[in-house]
């Protein structure tokens, strides 16, 4: 029998928001521990969480950006459950009445658009961190993550396959960095998803059992981890066995998911709405505000690029992914850059260089690549020479005109100088002379890359082929 | 100098016709507590040393001709709210070390007005009972006589104001906290419509209904610690700004014209005849002012119990819960595991009546029965504002008694919590919607027990019921006894 795949994800994703949500500590990642917390984080008698406005903001512009309906009225609940890293041993969440509901994000299947529904997206509290000793004493508790704003963004079950899946996340990591909702570093944690996956037979319409595999906090784990419960689910039905309902926790090193022994599924949350803080109440005004300030999206870009700019579809979907490329892009061509010129330097170089370093970041600002550019455009560097010197801009920051000057690299254009080494060229290659004389043009060729080793590459190509020709004339006149 | 019987105006005009310092004064409550207290057991803790300096302060303020409306004013706050450096511990053994780095806002703002805090009263559990005999550091007794309660849970607010062991206290009202010890020892007691005080600092039993208020020994001092404790907080997102800046204005306005509601359920059988005579003679005495007193009908009032204790319990559940022996607090000695912590710190830590609200409203929340319960509380809780809001239509104020009996005797209702709670009845539906009510004194029943005639008004109408409440004061006096009770005429 086949068998259909169905995946929905929850993301949870660390908002922007330079204070907590109840608080006003920092939630700035890595510090002491127990450094950024104060009464209201450890949930001392008598202290209060007081809502933090720009986390509404956030919530509200991820939702408007993700096209859902944002709630006029909405509430936080309470989630009560004990746990240590919980010091008010509930939550703070929303449940019935969540911020933003029924949206949707477009992703790109093989050039065809499909779309994946957003259930809602609520606001709740992170917790704090337990750090086990590992000499087995015991257990510490680290309350700097209490109380980190964040946002749950729930899909509906409409993705097909583990690339399906893998682009979804990607799309709505790019799109909350886009609105600057997150900075969704993925390395810290700050966006992370669950893959909650079932399996029924094709043209089927009641959903199978599903897993739930929690935490994944990259695109290829979660690929991977969809990948392998597939692989996991099918067998047992192929065998006429039947999937049970659990978490599961996704080993990236294994390439294997282990069933969690938790004890959460038997949890009764016993959620309540939160009496110390009033309803979120939002107008119909400040909605639209927050609508207004949106910035320019992933898709809005990639028409401007590929229909006013001219770029080709594959290299606009890879520079909009990221906002960090893209906003660099955009700055360069700001500065002058030819807007061509510039997506393939950064489809070529720029991104080996990223790649090579690891890194999302461009270590300089699209005016400097614009800059690159016009030293080309002037002449006074050579394409090559020129990739010498991105790479030194990527790996001291400095500017092309600095790097160019300090390193030498401009081009030889001393009609005295130049002459000098064709002369010296043509009368150590007496071989290459002859076969130019004989017919073979491809000589010529040889005889201008001597020049550019003798010069570093730095030599004025139009200048030295029209010395070189000039000096090859000279040699067939006996 | 009779220490007992001292107000706030008292002592405003003792520092300014200099008749004693404030320091003297402050000593002169110490003695008074140390001579009363080991019966009464009003205070959990004292802070002396700390209050002579608060003292001496507000002599220097009072000699330069500043200081705030309570300069040099002996107070002390019920044990369930902040002091920064000075223990906390709700009267629970589980906060018996808490020693909080921050003062409730409340408290803040009577020491911002110079009141000398004295130190800090005892209460039941986590302001859970009616009787402060929940209490892990013992019962207080009613001043009037000490083998009674003095009402609860503000039972130790109201007998040191009672007993003239502070001038005023500080109280927390979450379904008649403040104003049934205040009937109970013949106090004034007053709970501020609910958004009128910040919660900032006030160890929570149920959020939706805590609101911090007075007790004090005149109707115009409530109105003055009012002034001082009202206002809008940042730290607290449910305090509200009233746009009342002088609760004392338009205090001596009198009764006249007043529509006065007398629901008829609150003078029922289940009301002690002795309660009954004495709130028949309030009704009379408002009459003779010229105000309007008329039957009417509250029909939800027999809901109101129910849902209370469901509504306040669901959330002490949550708000107990922080009490896990993890961060701060008790913690038991010997555990096996992480739930074992738990299951003995908070079997260890918390009193019978704190776990029967803990696992009652734990039970309300839970799945398959939240609907049943907890929702439907809800519900009434809208139906009784709604009920509220159309008799308020018609009326000015609502009257009745604070409670359906006087002090009853300690040990009495132990051992059936059923029938304390009942003896909320006239309270819980004031919280559930949110108003103001005030309880004062109204003479005595036959046992010489103060009884408490509670009066409702609409919400953000203190200044009515202070009006209201004033002018039977004035028409029905009560005075301090030698003896530190406060006996009616």
């Amino acid at each position: 029998m086949d068998y259909e795949v169905v995946i929905g994800l929850e993301i949870h994703v660390e908002l922007a928001t330079k204070s907590k949500i109840f608080c006003g500590c920092t939630t700035e990642f890595g510090g002491e521990v127990n450094t950024h917390c104060c009464p209201v984080c450890t949930s001392m008698p008598g202290t209060l969480p007081v809502m933090n406005e720009k986390a509404v903001e956030f919530a509200v512009k991820a939702g408007l950006a993700m096209n859902c309906e944002i709630a006029e009225f909405s509430k936080m609940d309470r989630k009560n459950y004990f746990y240590p890293d919980l010091p008010k041993a509930y939550q703070i969440s929303q449940f019935d009445l969540p911020i933003c509901k029924g949206g949707y994000v477009d992703i790109d299947i093989n050039g065809k658009m499909k779309r994946i529904g957003i259930t809602r997206i609520h606001i709740e509290e992170d917790a704090g961190k337990l750090i086990h000793d590992p000499h087995g004493k015991g257990s510490l508790v680290d309350y700097n993550r209490c109380g980190v704003p964040l946002i749950e963004i729930v899909s509906e079950p409409d993705m097909s396959s583990p690339e399906e899946a893998r682009k979804y996340f990607e799309k709505v990591r790019s799109i909350l960095q886009y609105t600057g909702v997150s900075d969704c570093r993925m390395q810290e944690g700050s966006i992370r998803a669950d893959v909650n996956l079932s399996l029924r037979p094709a043209g089927s319409t009641k959903l199978g059992t599903r897993t739930e595999m929690k935490n994944l906090n990259s695109f290829r784990s979660v690929f991977n981890a969809a990948e392998s419960e597939i692989k996991r689910q099918s067998g047992i039905l192929r065998q006429g066995g039947r999937v049970g309902q659990e978490t599961r926790r996704w080993d990236d090193d294994a390439g294997k998911s282990f069933p969690m022994r938790n004890k959460e599924e038997a949890h009764d949350y016993r959620y309540f709405p939160e009496p110390d803080l009033v309803p979120i109440i939002l107008t119909k005004e400040r909605i639209d505000a927050y609508r207004e300030s949106l910035p320019e999206l992933p898709w809005k870009r990639f028409a401007r690029y590929t229909e006013e700019m001219g770029i080709p579809g594959y290299d606009a979907g890879i520079i909009t992914a990221s906002v960090k490329t893209s906003d660099f892009f955009e700055e360069a061509v700001k500065y002058g850059a030819d807007a061509k010129t510039a997506a393939n330097w950064i489809m070529g170089d720029l991104m080996r260089l990223m790649n090579d370093a690891g890194t999302e970041d461009i270590p300089f600002g699209g005016k400097m690549l614009a800059e690159l550019a016009d030293l080309i455009g002037q002449g006074r560097i050579s394409n090559n020479i020129a990739k010498t010197v991105l790479s030194e801009m990527f790996a001291t920051g400095g500017t092309p005109s600095f790097i160019v000057k300090e390193k030498g690299l401009e081009v030889v254009s001393d009609r005295d100088e130049l002459a000098r080494i064709v002369d010296k060229v043509i009368s150590h290659n007496k071989k290459s002379v002859e076969d130019y004389m004989g017919g073979k043009e491809k000589a010529m060729g040889f005889l201008m890359g001597q020049v550019m080793r003798e010069t570093g590459g730095k030599a004025n190509p139009t200048m030295v082929k029209a010395m070189l020709a000039d000096g090859l004339k000279k040699a067939m006149e006996p | 100098m009779e220490i007992a019987r001292l107000t706030i105006k008292d002592i405003s005009r003792m520092l300014r016709n200099r008749e004693a310092s404030a320091v003297e004064i402050t000593n002169g409550f110490y003695e008074r507590i140390e001579s009363t207290d080991a019966k009464i057991g009003a205070y959990i803790s004292l802070c002396r040393e700390k209050a002579l300096e608060d003292a001496a302060n507000a002599q220097k303020k009072a000699d330069a001709g500043e200081g705030g409306l309570l300069n040099g004013v002996p107070a002390a706050v019920k044990d369930n709210m902040c002091t920064e450096g000075m223990a906390t511990t709700c009267a629970s053994r589980m906060l018996e070390n808490f020693i909080p780095p921050y003062t409730a806002t409340a408290v803040e703002k009577i020491k911002a007005e110079g009141a000398v805090l004295l130190g800090k009263l005892n209460l039941d559990e986590f302001a859970m009972g009616s009787s402060t005999g929940n209490s892990y550091f013992g019962q207080t007794k009613n001043p009037w006589d000490e083998r009674r309660v003095p009402g609860g849970s503000s039972g130790g607010s109201a007998a040191a104001v009672a007993s003239g062991q502070a001038v005023f206290a500080l109280g927390s009202d979450t379904g008649g906290s403040i104003r049934q010890p205040a009937a109970f020892c013949g106090v004034v007691g007053l709970k501020p419509t609910y958004g009128t005080v910040s919660r900032h600092g006030l160890v929570a039993f149920a959020s939706s209904l805590d609101q911090i208020g007075p007790l004090t020994k005149t109707v115009e001092d409530s109105a003055i610690v009012l002034n001082a404790i009202s206002g809008r907080d940042q730290r607290d997102s449910t305090s509200m700004e009233t746009g009342i800046p002088d609760y004392t204005e338009g205090i001596d306005g009198g009764a006249r014209g007043l529509m006065i509601g007398v629901p008829s359920q609150y003078l029922s059988d289940g009301v002690s005849p002795g309660v009954r005579k004495q709130i028949g003679e309030a009704i009379k005495a408002y009459e003779k002012m010229g105000a309007v007193c008329e039957e009417t009908s509250i029909e939800l009032a027999d809901y109101a119990i129910a849902a209370y204790y469901i509504i306040s319990s669901a959330e002490a559940s949550s708000n107990l819960a922080r009490y896990d022996g993890i961060k701060y607090g008790y913690r038991s000695s010997g555990y096996a595991n992480l739930t074992d912590l738990y299951n003995k710190t908070r079997s260890e830590g918390f009193g019978s009546e704190a776990k029967r609200r803990i696992m009652l409203g734990t039970y309300v929340l839970s799945s398959g029965y939240y609907d049943a319960y907890y929702k439907k509380a809800l519900r009434v809780r809208r139906l009784i504002k709604n009920e509220f809001d159309a008799l308020f239509k018609k009326y000015d104020l609502i009257l009745g008694p604070t409670a359906p009996t006087t002090a009853f005797r300690i040990g009495e209702k132990e051992g059936n919590p059923l029938e304390m709670y009942m003896g909320d009845v006239f309270t819980v539906s004031v919280n559930i919607a949110g108003l103001p009510a005030i309880s004062i004194p109204c003479g005595l029943d036959e046992n010489n027990l103060p009884v408490g005639m509670q009066l409702i008004g609409k919400a953000f109408g203190e200044r009515t019921i202070l009006r209201a409440a004033k002018a039977f004061e004035m028409e029905f006096p009560f005075l301090i006894s030698e003896e530190g009770g406060r006996h009616g005429l």
